[in-house]
């Protein structure tokens, strides 16, 4: 998964809003802090960040608002032209395109969800979900055919005749990640798709997203405001402030070892057991006795509680299993495990 | 009123606001008290001083034209508007022109208009669709109400694109905004027989000459409503559009327009609203058509006639109205599966049928295809003994009798007496100072400027005069109009009410209102007032209404938590608050007056409006443009000043 090279590559990128932002920019000291650029008149929507989303990952950017986390997004695509830095997507630097190969690049490998949905107020289910096949020409069978088939996908058929307006928050959140899938994109961005829906309709949204995920595979830039969405749903999350980049980790990581005092703010209201998986613990130097059951790699601490309660072995063996075959990681140490069980750190 | 909060921006010469405007009225109350003594270049500007604007302007005017030779390009302008009037009037009145099909039988079209009204909003605007022109039709007026129509149905589609058009422009280049929002502003106050003269001398006598200056008089309120609704559309619907990978004619296309579809429809209802006014003021330059018989039988005193043609304007000018603010907001409905395919264009049929139908139908019987004159069922001279019988009435007579007599002898020639006798620098300085006091700085510098080039045109008694005109008749309605709101918005249903009755009274054309004015008071100074200060009581009623309805729910029980009685409620809570939107309607009632008091000309004034009609008989262009600068300059000076002071109050109230 991590052999090949990412498909959405940052360095150094700057985004910063104002009068004059290229100019002020190049004239800056370095290590000027968010206020102290605030003070000059700018504000800094992304403060030098450098991060990958690498093929199949998804990537959750955790922030509360005025993070800069949509803006970072909206650089990734260039609907922000960024002010400082590269971005490369497959390889390819996407401030050097031009306005028609940005365009070729948003109808072949690109889709977005707002948070607001952002539909066409005006047009039906059906041609709001086909509104990206009209944009590249497609013909108006291929497009409906196809237009169906997502709508399918996301459980409204018998709707397309609608109009937005028609349906319920969550219904009209599914038309917007149908438009986003119409294209069959490579890459995938979601902004705060969930956050304007009911909580309970969120959770569902969740796992309908989880499953399409699964079904699907895309490489996901997903940004959130809710902790526990992006501890849910995220390979890698990575956690802003500021317009910068306080910590990128997978969810285990960032949860048993914040690297920043603001990160542990968000860390330590959460029950730990539920989201450290036991691959986190295992550990190779570990004298593992290579007798007796092992557990799966992407269990939960707490989905373990039991087993780790009756077990008696210092160091359990994690095996992961993909598909057909099995293969050992380490071993997790009980005692530690045990530990994030009963929050005892 | 607490316009004295003095800021940074505020210091002229170091010194406060409320100092300034003090000096300014010890300068003019100087100027006053000495006015014996004072050299007579004083009083009124010297000869010599004033400068000959309009022969430079004739002049220029001249040069463009005929140098330039603007005047063959317009010309060639002409000819294709030409061709489309030519269409519409053969279509609706048989104007014996191609295509040479018309007319179309006044059945079909009131049938037409039913469906669509039927379409827009059910049985009640089917009746008011079909209804209006079955009256037309009844009352013997269709031939020139279709003159009427014939004009509109081109101008109010071309007035569409091009202020879409041009709205767009402005949305997209800032320069472009920049530039084209003072020519607008004073574009919307320039008094409309500005409009006339250089449409009958670019674009001759008629019918094209009305078109185009019903165009040009109806684009301005369609650009603003066009950039504001692009300006509106939600950035995520943008953001999804540019995601779909849509080019920058496809964003306009498929995204921004259809998503400004509600302010682009306002645009639309405005535009409409707007040529139909026009269109019935064109009858000063000979557009034959409703407006020019109604202008005849008020010249010719037939009060019954005038009443009958009164009435046909202001339905259609209802009709219009409601059905394009119906459309506005109309939402699409989707259809069940499987709906048969009549069934989902069902209007559309029904439209085409009713067409038909009686199309054929007037091809054998004539009364479906046109009412004769003896057929119709005009009771003008019925109507005209009514009228008169009940204005001789005695209660009545005396009435008005006495009203115009009080209103003449105690109010009107004093108060134009003083304004003539203050001489020019202290009335600038005067008007100078009111605008520093309300607005500030910036909108006593315009006063300055404006009113001085006022005076410099020569025409300065003239000017005085509609100003006159212009306050007494606000100041006037002002008594009836805010009392009325107030009153009316004490309970929702007389505020809903009120309002439903302001805005159709908003969208007659404005002409409408010297009817009454000439029934009651015949043709003279108080009928002018009078015909001003209905039309400027609306606005100041709605907006009263308006702005004491709005005022948050949360302020008024604190007042009532606070233990105020009704009357304390209103004056310290609902009032203060609610001034700054009853200032938006007072300056529209300054607005619509300078516009009125225009208009009025035709009962006979002796202001800048009667020396404007007199241009529209010539050639004079320089003439003509000089004196409607000066109007719209004076209505400038207090729609900045207004608009600034309410601005700032909103500010300050946090609003």
């Amino acid at each position: 998964m991590t052999d090949q090279p990412p498909v959405i590559s940052c360095k150094n990128v700057w985004k910063l809003f104002g009068k004059n932002p290229e100019k002020y920019l190049e004239n800056m000291p370095k290590d000027h802090s968010y206020d102290a650029i605030s003070a000059d008149g700018y504000i800094a929507g992304v403060k030098d960040v450098s991060i990958e989303v690498n093929r199949g990952e998804m990537l959750v950017i955790m922030g509360l608002s005025g993070s800069g986390k949509s803006t970072l997004v909206r650089c990734f695509s260039r609907l922000h032209d960024i002010t400082g830095g590269s971005i490369a997507v497959e390889g390819q630097d996407i401030m050097a395109l031009s306005e028609k190969e940005l365009i070729e690049l948003r109808r072949s490998k690109m889709g977005m969800v707002f948070q607001s949905f952002g539909l066409l107020p005006h047009r039906t289910i059906l041609d709001n979900v086909a509104f990206p096949l009209e944009m590249r020409g497609q013909d108006r069978h291929t497009r409906r055919e196809r237009a169906l088939e997502v709508i399918k996908l996301v459980g409204l058929e018998g709707r397309e005749d609608y109009f937005p307006r028609e349906l319920s928050g969550g219904q009209q959140q599914r038309v917007g990640i149908a438009r986003s899938l119409a294209i069959e994109p490579d890459i995938w961005f979601l902004d705060e798709p969930f956050s304007a829906l009911d909580p309970l309709i969120r959770r569902e949204m969740q796992d309908e997203f989880l499953r399409l995920q699964d079904l699907l595979g895309k490489t996901i830039a997903f940004i959130t405001h809710d902790f526990d969405e992006a501890l849910r749903l995220a390979d890698r999350i990575a956690i802003m402030k500021d317009g910068s980049i306080e910590q990128c980790d997978t969810p285990d990581r960032i949860v048993l070892d914040p690297k920043t005092e603001y990160v542990a703010k968000f860390t330590r209201e959460v029950e730990k057991s539920k989201v450290v998986k036991a691959k986190a613990l295992a550990k190779h130097s570990q004298n593992i006795e290579n007798s007796g059951p092992s557990v799966p790699a992407n269990s939960t601490i707490k989905e373990l509680a039991r087993f780790l309660m009756s077990d008696s072995r210092d160091a359990i063996p994690v095996v992961q299993n993909d598909g057909e075959k099995e293969m050992l990681l380490g071993g997790m140490d009980r005692k530690e495990a045990l530990d994030i069980l009963f929050g005892s750190d | 009123m607490q316009s004295f909060e003095t800021n940074k921006d505020d210091l002229i010469f170091g010194l406060s606001r409320s100092i300034n405007v003090q000096i300014l009225l010890a300068v003019a109350v100087i100027l006053m008290a000495t006015r014996p003594i004072l050299p007579e270049a004083f009083i009124r500007l010297p000869d010599w001083a004033i400068l000959s604007w309009d022969v430079w302007l004739s002049n220029f005017f001249n040069f463009v034209k005929d140098d330039l030779g603007l005047i063959y390009f317009t010309r060639t302008l002409t000819a294709g508007l030409e061709n489309l009037l030519d269409v519409t009037g053969n279509l609706l009145f048989g104007k014996r022109r191609w295509p040479h099909l018309g007319p179309i039988p006044w059945t079909s079209i009131a049938a037409v208009a039913a469906v669509i009204g039927y379409w827009l909003g059910g049985w009640r605007m089917a009746l008011l669709a079909g209804g209006t022109f079955v009256w037309t039709a009844l009352i013997g007026q269709w031939k020139i109400a279709m003159q009427t129509m014939s004009v509109l149905a081109v101008a109010a589609p071309m007035a569409f694109f091009i202020g879409l058009f041009l709205g767009i422009l402005a949305w997209k280049y800032d320069w472009f905004d920049k530039t084209i929002r003072p020519i607008l502003s004073v574009l919307q106050t320039l008094p409309f027989f500005t409009y006339l003269l250089p449409a009958v001398i670019f674009f001759k006598v008629g019918p094209t000459a009305g078109a185009v200056a019903t165009i040009v008089y109806a684009i301005p309120p369609m650009i603003l409503m066009t950039t504001v609704g692009l300006k509106k559309v939600s950035p995520e619907i943008v953001e999804a559009g540019k995601m779909s990978g849509s080019s920058r004619w496809q964003m306009l296309r498929y995204v921004y327009i259809p998503a400004a579809r509600t302010e682009i429809l306002v645009g639309v209802n405005q535009v409409i609203m707007l040529c139909l006014a026009m269109v019935v003021l064109t009858a000063f330059i000979g557009m034959p058509g409703l407006g020019a018989k109604l202008l005849l039988m008020m010249n010719s005193f037939k009060l019954g006639r005038s009443f009958e043609i009164g009435i046909t304007i202001v339905l259609l000018a209802i009709m219009l109205d409601r059905c394009t603010k119906v459309w506005v907001v109309k939402q699409p409905e989707h259809f069940e599966k499987e709906t048969p395919w009549w069934k989902k264009n069902a209007f559309l049929l029904a439209g085409i049928g009713a067409f038909i139908l009686f199309f054929l139908l007037a091809q054998f019987i004539q009364i479906a295809d046109h009412i004769t004159r003896k057929q119709d069922f005009s009771m003008g001279k019925e109507i005209d003994v009514l009228i008169k019988t009940f204005l001789d009435f005695d209660p009545i007579q005396a009435t008005t009798t006495w009203l115009r007599w009080f209103l003449n002898v105690w109010v009107l020639i004093p108060f134009r007496n003083s304004l003539l006798w203050i001489p020019t620098p202290a009335f600038i300085i005067l008007v100078t100072a009111f605008s520093l006091w309300l607005g500030g700085r910036r909108p006593a510098i315009y006063a300055l400027i404006f009113f001085s080039i006022v005076a410099l045109t020569g025409w300065w008694d003239r000017a005085v005069i509609t100003l006159y005109t212009v306050l007494s008749a606000v100041i006037l309605a002002m008594l009836i109009g805010i009392p009325m709101g107030i009153s009316a918005s004490r309970s929702e249903k007389w505020s809903n009410r009120i309002l439903l009755v302001c805005d159709t009274a908003q969208t007659f054309p404005s002409f409408i209102y010297l009817i009454p004015a000439i029934m009651l008071f015949g043709v003279n100074d108080v009928a002018v007032v009078f015909s001003i200060l209905i039309f400027s009581t609306v606005p100041l009623t709605r907006y009263t209404i308006e702005g004491l309805r709005t005022v948050p729910v949360e302020m008024t029980e604190a007042a009532d938590m606070a233990g105020a009685t009704r009357r304390q409620k209103l004056i310290n809570v609902q009032l203060p608050l609610a001034l700054p939107t009853m200032a938006v309607g007072f300056n529209q009632a300054i607005m619509f007056a300078f516009f009125m008091v225009i208009i009025a000309a035709f009962i006979g004034t002796q202001d800048l409006g009667q020396e404007l009609q007199r241009t529209l008989a010539g050639t004079d262009l320089g003439k003509n443009f000089v004196l409607g600068i000066c109007v719209s300059l004076m209505a400038l000076t207090f729609d900045l000043a207004i608009l600034k002071w309410a601005e700032d109050r909103k500010k300050a109230l946090g609003l």
